[in-house]
């Protein structure tokens, strides 16, 4: 080798080394900054109820109960509205319909999650205090879930503004998939005699299924690490109700609100702890949706 | 006998299939609506708020009409621009490296690496950039806000590079090492600048998603209220003036945050237009 190549192949380790001592140092990082955490509160801290700074006392229970909460409504609403929409454009839309569609779904991925904070504070929040939230309880009211004062701010709302963060990776990533069925399946399922919604909803579905369920997956991961547009929504409140209407807390969302107020030793790093579960968190549930999604679209890395 | 099973009831499995397709349609229109709901309600409640002072002054006090985020536009600049500076190089060295040293466990690790660090929260990215630079120094910096986005940044920079180079024909590669360049003059003069326009493409890209940030920004840049150019102080960046304003009680400042947030929304979307844009045209230009 030349001088020159050993020269560059040596500053190509070097940059190398250095983004894999960026990523390690983060992992060691949160682990030390939350070990003062560990240490008094041991594996308590996860099912302990009790968030009160001023006592030093902290459990991360209300705060997991929220992120999963606001999650699953995210999800389970952005998945349906996703995956039709999905369908829609890969089967059904012509291409002067579905271009400017998929064009306008991608740039929601764009909107910076402070404006979706702003637009769920001033606009969403009302519309659910005064239409949504009332109309719910006049029908489910009964349910503890739609029960108790409606504020606008708390568990549904935040849901609901994840669930318009994520339907571009639902929608972008499904439609993909279900683009990539071969066309010999729609065909033969037509050719025995299937309308197209048909053939869409009980053969190409079913087919493209597990590589959607890896889309669904991976934008679960983004509702649940989520931050500022939860923060500005969901009330911050550390308590756990039954009902949806109510303020509550994420992980993330305890973590922007209080970490710069946290006076004591063991209250930053209480919240240090909730930030490294999350990141345990996020790397289980975004690993789990790559291998779902390579093993549709094959060893391409997405 | 099979045509008549089939036959019956057609009717109702033709509406079922009308049906369906109305509903994927509005399900489609739906989410599209959505953005053009926030992008109307965002263009009409900002455009009030734009004017030359609101662009380059300072924030004023609650009370006293007027001010600007001048000053947070100058910190987003500042601090997007330094977390560029420090995440390209390493971005793009760490991508010639999967791509051109890429086989065998310790590649695989760091891909591996890269790909659980593309699925952090930048939330946890935040209190590490806290951790490693604004605890041990005692007060809060525009330059660990930087050090937060640089690491948003990179896994797309690592990921997008490494397929760029990997993309470049052998062919090329080896009419290069023919004519006697060493390695390392090959990936310089020829690989890299085919592989140019999707790492511009990547880079922009991954401008738009850290513009568009908040989080990480809160226990790092913290915000001031003066004109701040200084990596090593606290510094106003335009996305967390929004973030501060829009949660105040006081209807200038919440006025003010829909002006931040139109302009936050016209910078993200020209950097992910440009991005397609330019990809468009680098792909018609290669066209091969």
């Amino acid at each position: 080798m030349s001088p020159a190549d050993r020269g560059f192949a040596a500053v190509v380790y070097l940059g190398s080394s250095l983004f894999a001592i960026l990523i390690i140092g983060l992992f060691v990082e949160l682990v030390l900054g939350s070990w003062p955490s560990i240490v008094k509160f041991g594996p308590a801290f996860i099912f302990s109820s009790s968030w009160d700074p001023i006592n030093s006392k902290f459990g991360a229970l209300p705060m997991i109960y929220g992120t999963v909460v606001t999650s699953l409504i995210a999800i389970i609403l952005a998945s349906f509205i996703g995956i039709m929409a999905a369908v829609f454009l890969s089967d059904f839309a012509p291409r002067w319909l579905g271009q400017p569609l998929s064009f306008l779904i991608e740039l929601l991925a764009a909107v910076p999650s402070v404006v979706y904070g702003l637009w769920g504070l001033f606009v969403l929040s009302p519309f659910v205090r005064t239409a949504v939230g009332p109309a719910l309880q006049k029908v489910f009211g009964w349910t503890p879930l739609f029960s108790g004062p409606i504020y606008g701010v708390g568990l549904l709302t935040a849901g609901i503004i994840l669930a318009l963060m994520i339907v571009p990776t639902v929608t972008a990533i499904s439609r993909d998939v279900i683009a990539a069925i071969p066309r010999d399946l729609r065909e033969a399922s037509m050719a025995l005699g299937t309308t197209k919604w048909e053939t869409a909803i009980r053969v190409v579905l079913p087919a493209a299924r597990i590589g959607i369920f890896g889309a669904c997956i991976l934008a679960l991961g983004r509702a649940l690490g989520e931050t500022i547009a939860v923060t500005m929504v969901i009330g911050n409140r550390p308590e756990i109700s039954a009902s949806l209407f109510a303020p509550s807390y994420t992980l993330a969302s305890v973590i922007a609100n209080e970490f710069t107020e946290a006076t004591t030793n063991i209250y930053i790093s209480a919240l240090i702890e909730l930030g490294l579960i999350l990141f345990f968190v996020s790397m289980i549930v975004n690993g789990l949706a790559r291998v779902m999604i390579w093993s549709v679209r094959g060893s391409e890395r997405t | 006998m099979n045509r008549d099973l089939s036959t019956r009831g057609l009717g109702r499995r033709r509406a079922m299939g009308s049906l369906g397709t109305g509903l994927a349609l509005f399900c489609a229109t739906l989410a599209a609506a959505a953005l053009l709901a926030i992008l109307g309600y965002v263009v009409v409640q900002g455009i009030g708020a734009i004017n030359w002072s609101f662009l380059t002054q300072l924030p004023h006090p609650v009370g006293v009409p007027g001010g600007g985020v001048g000053n947070g536009i100058l910190g987003s600049l500042i601090i997007i621009g330094t977390a560029t500076l420090m995440a390209v190089p390493i971005g793009l060295l760490t991508g010639i490296y999967l791509a051109l040293f890429g086989r065998g466990p310790v590649p695989e690790a760091l891909r591996f690496l890269s790909d659980v660090l593309s699925g952090v929260p930048s939330i946890a990215i935040g209190l590490f950039a806290y951790a490693v630079l604004v605890a041990p120094l005692k007060h809060f910096s525009a330059f660990s806000a930087s050090f937060g986005f640089m690491m948003l940044m990179l896994p797309l920079l690592v990921r997008t590079s490494e397929q760029a180079i990997r993309s470049v024909p052998q062919t090329v590669r080896e009419g290069a090492l023919a004519l006697g360049m060493s390695n390392f003059r090959a990936t310089v003069s020829i690989v890299l600048p085919t592989a140019m326009p999707a790492i511009i493409t990547a880079l922009l890209l991954a401008i738009a998603r850290v513009t568009g940030e908040t989080a990480p920004l809160l226990f790092t840049a913290f915000g001031s209220q003066f004109w701040e150019s200084n990596p090593g102080n606290p510094m106003a960046e335009l996305s967390l003036q929004v973030f501060t304003y829009a949660i105040s009680p006081y209807p200038s400042w919440q006025s003010q945050a829909w002006g931040g947030a139109l302009l936050l929304i016209v910078a993200v979307f020209v950097l992910s237009l440009g991005a397609r844009l330019f990809l468009r045209r680098a792909m018609q230009g290669s066209g091969t």
